[in-house]
């Protein structure tokens, strides 16, 4: 019987595959080029992964069986990583230039978005090999999945959205015209039906309704700034950790101290909440009844949570200088922050708003947890 | 807290004014970083290492990020750095070892 539970024991510690994935995630610290392991339920650091390159703004989207990281980088590198093994499974430079990526809802193929040169490069997940390179000439924003293995991402100068559907042998590409003056960044709801990008150029956002068969670009929002001076802006929003709290999508303005609230099924404005800065990101909690709301500078000292229900500020605090990012425990109860210039991962209850722990991290910026793996648009 | 810093440098410094080039150095890599990238060489915005500002000099360098670029995504800077901050940036520019 004891021999029997030894040789079971064994057999169980052996391979470092045996510890699940589920509860961990990557920290980005931008300035060393590496990533940190994290384990959400620990909250605690649990490994380094290193030579990475240039992480400035790097993000990155999960394998469906979240073991495997892909990284796009500033410096146009594409990552694969193994959380378990806690190494570079393999590393290519796909391009000059890139800005963010997505994962196919299949998880066969990667796709990174370039600003220099513009355009949109698409790999096999297994082996990185480049499968299809998509040129626009304009830096492209805005890249996000959908599904039938469905690319969606968006053109900075020429102000075009495009489709590119992976389904077949060669990418079918569709584009549409017409999505207003300088989109800045995109967003596509979990359904995986309403995309809507942010203009620098125009007082409005656009939609497009993914489930038609010939989307029509729906201006929305139109005139938000309207009879009011634009601020300078000093750090684009951000619209890919959006917000749908209850029935409401909430998104930064651009230029203004506020963010706005839009019914998600006819598009219209019902609100806006009036914030201590420019907002840079404003995220839901997963429940829908926080958000939660962080500034440009000088303001990236601060965060403040909104309550949906009443859209009013109900809790402000400072948890120090540079905070980029925030990232929920999948249900909500805690929420992750990273403080760059503190080199500091703080967690947070979200509903007492305790402080619960500090975590050591160099230059911290993006935070994903792997339950993104899950999640179409992420 | 870099603004802070900032005026800070600037308000101890009497008739010739003092920066604090560390904390600048900080702002320009992390700051104007964030749309130029961390290493300046390009980004939502284009590339601002040295070789691809030969055609500015310091003066006309320190107005454009004091005044931004109307009409396009690059900010006036004005309401948040002076003359001489913008100065030693458009030095940092031209001059310094941004890699
Ligand atoms: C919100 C984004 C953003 C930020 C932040 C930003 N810039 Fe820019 N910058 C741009 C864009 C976009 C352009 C190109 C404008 C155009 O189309 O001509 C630009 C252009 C420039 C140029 C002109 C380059 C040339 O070749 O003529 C300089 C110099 C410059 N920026 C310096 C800075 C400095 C210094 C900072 C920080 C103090 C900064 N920028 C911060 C977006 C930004």
């Amino acid at each position: 019987m004891k021999r029997l539970f030894l040789a079971a024991a064994l057999v169980l510690s052996g391979p470092a595959m045996a510890q699940p994935t589920g509860d961990l995630g990557l920290v980005v610290e931008r300035a060393s080029g590496s990533l940190l392991v994290v384990d959400q339920s620990e909250r605690a650091r649990i490994g380094r992964i290193e030579g990475l390159g240039d992480l400035s703004h790097a993000s990155l989207v999960y394998s469906p069986d979240q073991r495997f990281a892909y990284v796009f980088g500033r410096d146009g590198g594409l990552t694969k990583v193994d959380i378990l093994e806690r190494s570079i499974v393999n590393r290519v430079i796909q391009g000059g230039n890139s800005i963010g990526g997505a994962i196919s809802d299949d998880g066969g193929l990667v796709a990174v978005s370039n600003y220099e040169p513009g355009g949109v490069r698409i790999f096999d997940a297994d082996t990185l090999e480049m499968v299809a390179d998509i040129p626009t000439g304009s830096k492209t924003i805005g890249l996000v999945d959908i599904p039938g293995r469905r690319f969606v991402f968006t053109l900075w100068d020429a102000g075009e959205t495009w489709i590119a559907d992976m389904s077949g042998d060669e990418p079918a590409i569709t584009k549409i015209t017409g999505m207003g003056e300088n989109p800045y960044d995109a967003l596509v709801t979990g359904d995986g039906r309403t995309y809507i990008t942010g203009l620098f150029g125009a007082d409005h956002l656009t939609a497009l309704d993914l489930w038609q068969d010939d989307p029509k670009p729906q201006p929305i929002l139109d005139g938000y700034a309207a009879g009011r001076e634009g601020l300078p802006v000093y750090k684009m929003p951000h619209l890919e950790g959006w917000a749908l709290a209850g029935n409401e999508f909430v998104l930064p303005a651009v230029g203004q101290r506020e963010v706005l609230w839009v019914d998600a099924r006819d598009l219209t404005e019902t609100g806006r909440t009036a914030t201590h800065g420019q907002p840079v990101f404003a995220i839901a909690r997963p429940d829908g009844r926080q958000v939660w709301v962080n500034f440009a500078h000088p303001d990236n000292d601060t965060i403040q949570v909104i309550d949906t229900m009443s859209k009013e500020v109900v809790h402000e605090f400072k948890p120090g200088p540079g905070v980029l990012h925030m990232e929920f425990t999948p249900r909500g109860h805690e929420v992750w922050l990273s403080v760059r210039d503190a080199g500091k991962v703080i967690v947070y209850d979200t509903r007492t708003f305790e402080k619960l722990r500090e975590i050591d991290a160099e230059s911290p910026s993006g935070i994903f947890f792997t339950a993104r793996a899950h999640r179409t648009g992420l | 807290m870099i603004l802070a810093l900032l005026i800070a440098g600037t308000a101890n410094a009497g008739d010739a004014p003092r920066v604090d080039a560390q904390a600048l150095e900080r702002f320009v890599l992390q700051d104007c970083g964030s749309c130029h990238g961390l290493t300046l060489k390009g980004g939502l915005g284009p590339d601002i290492r040295p070789q691809s500002l030969e055609h500015y000099d310091r003066e006309t360098l320190s107005s454009v990020v004091l005044d931004g670029i109307p009409g396009t995504a690059m900010p006036p800077w004005r309401p948040l750095l002076s003359r001489a901050e913008a100065d030693w940036i458009a030095t940092y520019l031209l001059t310094g070892d941004t890699e």
